[in-house]
């Protein structure tokens, strides 16, 4: 592959999100439809938004729409919310990832933290209940149910409770934190767990690391980032497997790993760009994302790694750009 | 016949550079035919400035007769960088006045305007020699000189300078045949139809900074051009040259780029190939030495190649220094309409010309004429990393770009801009659309403004010392004189004084405190460091008027 063909923001955003659809159908089959609704209430928010924002900062509003990237950061915040959420949970989110997250900072290419984490971050912090309201895999919810949820918070006659619970990553750490082994936590839990990590979670993983794969062989991410990042999970998850009995393959395909690695720390505007840069960047949101996973107070540690690592950036790029052609002889 | 050719084979290059783009070459619709004769235009005209360097003096007047091959302009300098000028063709010089010339700033310059008269009659003198060996380098240089050769490929750089044995011996000869901007094919033309007199040329130019090895760098997508080289070789029996086929990726023609790939070796930042015992040229410049050399003939004309999508034909040609576009143009159908915009040089590197009313100079090697696009709108970067991707100079072209647009010079440099070869890879991939060479160019100008206006200031600074340095020696000077007077008075009068001695420590402490001054000065770290060889040729001919200037402040 070379580049022959001229680039465009707009085929960056739109190759991103012709990625992830293998992800979200997997997420569909193990889970039902309300992936699908956060992801058109999220969509409909952002574009909303940001015509809203570019029309009051008084910018053109036709190619900064065409560019994709609202849409790209509502996408991936609806990926990352849970999959029973009520509208004004991802209303606020994704406005909040669009006008604070964005818009205040400069828009497109100015923002220092990536929108939809941010977006997430706050959700989290403010509303715990029902950023852990999971649906558990294979529910029987239907499309009409799932959107009745979303926009009454209710599913009528069908007991709430009886569908959801915490999710792998949740119970496990709660479990351990208890003095439980791994091992028990599995056989005490068998809904939750699959082949060899999170029931259900495991084929989404798989399924956006195909995605993945394939925006690098469209050229369209970079090596660096995915590769780091997925492999200080896999050390970190290695040097603590003899204490916390957790495989690197539950963590590799746990959660919204192989999300992360492709899609979200990939983030240009709010990664690394220099290439050691990256290799840095994203070892230290998996260092992260591992440690508030395993003991911290939140169900996963991407947002917060993410977020954490988009403030070292700067400093990153300073100590790392490459030797000018002639600069190291 | 299968023993000569495998004795000159055409070897792969090994080495590779950093980044560079695979581009459509569109190549073969300009190499469809030979390279089309001159014309002779009812005008020329002659910039006296188409090469780096001080743009050349007339010698001639208006109304002057000249012939065809006789120099028009020059500088008594031949060490100097610039380069002598010639008439294209024989006939009356009917003005001397600034005309438009192509570059990328709309500049305008002195042209020597020629009406021809249709004769195109030779100057008679013609020196033609056979066995170039038989010279001396410095006759060979000396005839380079006369003959006006500068760089072809197009940053037009005196070749004479390039030709002088300094210090360090020189070990290889690199010659430049990648032509890897797309559509060019003047030099690949070239090479198919005078490989012989090219190798000549090589020879010469081996012979006259006496060295033993010669590459030469050819993109492998002209199989053509180096099989003649290749046969020229073979028929000639000569086995110090090597023929290396470079891959065909933009820009292998990059002088610092070539090197890598047929060396394997970088030439370091700040450093020339001259460092490293490597000269570089063009092929056509060598072609035009070995007419320069071999038949007397000075540059006066060049192959240019003139296609594009929306010419109906395309092609190359030999063109007379000075003739108008518009009458090259004209033979290939061109008519002039708003739908399309004339470049001169590539696509990549070229620059756009509002209307084909500007001369052909000595660097034009292409005249593009494209269909306009309409400019897309410049989106903000989003930091992607593409450009540093395929940047050739391993750079980080999204932070030069970032630190220029926030004007903060000092960083532009820590991020090594002066590297920029202004190759316009970063623009090509750049998925926002930011023209970022414009920003690179903007930069560079912007700091060697900086660096002008502060050496002007430190030249004012240094005479307005200088000034005070002589006030106190002349007030120190009269009030010696005005002791030594009274001394001998005093002497006379029998009584002796210690003044005088208080009057030397003074002139002594004034021409301390300067000294320091000076110092201080030197050990300020300047940002001159990176900069081109011309860029230093330059400064140091300020350099140097300056220092004439204060001498003769000096002096009175």
């Amino acid at each position: 592959m070379d580049n022959t063909a001229p680039n465009s923001v707009t085929r960056i955003m739109l190759n991103v999100l012709y990625a992830l659809v293998p992800g979200i159908i997997a997420y569909v089959i193990f889970f039902g439809w309300g992936v699908v609704i956060n992801i058109i209430i999220a969509v409909i928010t952002a574009i909303v938004t940001e015509v809203l924002m570019l029309q009051l900062r008084k910018r053109p509003i036709k190619p900064f729409i065409m560019d994709g990237s609202a849409v790209v950061t509502a996408v991936l915040l609806a990926l990352a919310l849970p999959n029973l959420a009520p509208w004004w949970l991802i209303f606020i989110g994704v406005s909040f990832a669009i006008i604070i997250g964005k818009h205040l900072y400069g828009g497109l290419g100015y923002n220092p933290f990536n929108p939809a984490m941010i977006g997430y971050a706050l959700l989290l912090i403010s509303f715990p209940l029902q950023m852990t309201v999971w649906l558990q895999p294979d529910n029987t919810l239907s499309f009409m149910q799932s959107l009745n949820y979303a926009l009454f918070s209710t599913l009528n006659n069908i007991d709430i409770d009886a569908m959801t619970m915490a999710t792998t990553l949740d119970t496990v750490k709660t479990q351990s934190g208890l003095g439980e082994s791994f091992a028990a936590i599995q056989t005490s839990a068998p809904a939750i767990f699959g082949q060899f990590a999170g029931k259900g979670w495991e084929w989404i993983n798989l399924a956006f690391l195909f995605g993945g794969l394939w925006l690098l062989y469209r050229r369209v991410i970079s090596w660096q980032i995915p590769v780091a990042f997925l492999g200080s999970i896999f050390i970190m998850a290695l040097l603590f497997y003899p204490s916390t009995g957790t495989t690197p393959l539950y963590h590799l395909f746990g959660g919204a790993t192989m999300l992360c690695a492709f899609f979200i720390a990939t983030d240009p505007v709010t990664a690394s760009p220099t290439p050691n840069g990256r290799l840095i960047y994203a070892a230290g949101i998996g260092i992260f994302a591992y440690v508030i996973r395993m003991w911290g107070g939140y169900p996963d540690g991407i947002a917060f790694g993410v977020l954490l690592m988009n403030m070292a950036a700067p400093t990153i790029d300073y100590y790392t750009r490459p030797k000018a052609f002639g600069e190291n002889v | 016949m299968s023993n000569k050719l495998n004795s000159a084979a055409v070897k792969k290059a090994q080495w590779k550079f950093h980044g560079g783009l695979k581009l459509a070459g569109h190549k073969t619709q300009s190499m469809q035919s030979s390279i089309a004769n001159t014309i002779v235009p009812e005008i020329l005209t002659v910039p006296l400035q188409q090469h780096i360097g001080r743009p050349a003096k007339p010698v001639v007047n208006v109304g002057d007769k000249v012939l065809k091959g006789q120099c028009i302009a020059t500088l008594k300098d031949p060490a100097s960088v610039t380069a002598t000028i010639h008439a294209p063709s024989s006939g009356e010089v009917i003005a001397i006045e600034a005309h438009a010339i192509p570059s990328m700033d709309k500049q305008t310059a002195n042209c020597i305007i020629i009406k021809t008269d249709g004769e195109d009659r030779w100057l008679q003198s013609l020196k033609s020699v056979d066995d170039p060996t038989s010279l001396s380098s410095d006759t060979l240089k000396q005839i380079i000189v006369e003959a006006g050769i500068v760089g072809l490929g197009g940053a037009g750089f005196p070749t004479h300078l390039k030709l002088t044995v300094e210090n360090k011996p020189l070990d290889t000869l690199i010659i430049n045949a990648a032509e890897c901007e797309p559509y060019i094919t003047c030099d690949a033309m070239l090479i198919k139809e005078q490989a012989d007199k090219i190798i000549k040329g090589v020879q010469i130019i081996l012979h006259a900074l006496n060295i033993k090895q010669c590459l030469i760098g050819i993109e492998d997508d002209k199989p053509q051009a180096s099989k003649a080289l290749q046969q020229a070789l073979s028929t000639a029996g000569i086995k110090t040259i090597q023929i290396v086929q470079v891959p065909t990726r933009y820009p292998a023609g990059g002088e610092k780029q070539l090197i890598q790939v047929l060396t394997g070796k970088e030439v370091p930042l700040n450093k020339l190939p001259r460092d490293m015992g490597m000269v570089c040229h063009n092929i056509a410049t060598v072609y035009a030495i070995a007419e320069a050399i071999m038949e007397g003939k000075p540059l006066i004309e060049r192959v240019v190649t003139i296609t594009g999508s929306s010419l109906q034909q395309a092609g190359n040609m030999r063109v007379l220094i000075g003739t108008s576009m518009h009458d090259v143009l004209d033979k290939y159908g061109y008519k002039e309409n708003n739908d399309q915009t004339i470049i001169m040089g590539g696509p990549m590197m070229g620059f756009h010309l509002d209307s084909a009313d500007y001369p052909i100079i000595k660097t034009t090697n292409c005249i593009l004429i494209q269909k306009k696009t309409k400019p897309k709108t410049a989106l903000p970067c989003i930091r992607c990393g593409e450009c540093a991707r395929v940047c050739p100079a391993n750079l980080l072209p999204q932070q030069l770009y970032w630190y220029t647009r926030a004007k903060d010079l000092d960083r532009v440099q820590d991020y090594q801009i002066f590297s920029c070869i202004e190759c316009g890879c970063c623009d090509y991939v750049c998925p926002s659309h930011i023209p970022l060479v414009q920003f690179y160019r903007y930069a560079k100008t912007e700091i060697w403004t900086q660096e002008a206006d502060k050496k002007k200031s430190d030249h004012a600074r240094e005479r307005h010392e200088y000034r005070q340095f002589r006030l106190e020696r002349k007030k120190a000077e009269d009030a010696e004189r005005k002791a030594k007077k009274k001394a001998l008075l005093n002497k006379k009068q029998g009584i002796k004084t210690t003044e005088q001695d208080t009057k030397k420590a003074a002139i002594e402490a004034a021409l301390n405190r300067v000294k320091a001054r000076q110092s201080v000065q030197a050990a300020i770290a300047k940002n001159t460091d990176e900069l081109t060889e011309e860029q230093q040729k330059k400064i140091d001919e300020i350099e140097q008027r300056r220092k004439n200037k204060l001498n003769t402040d000096k002096d009175n």
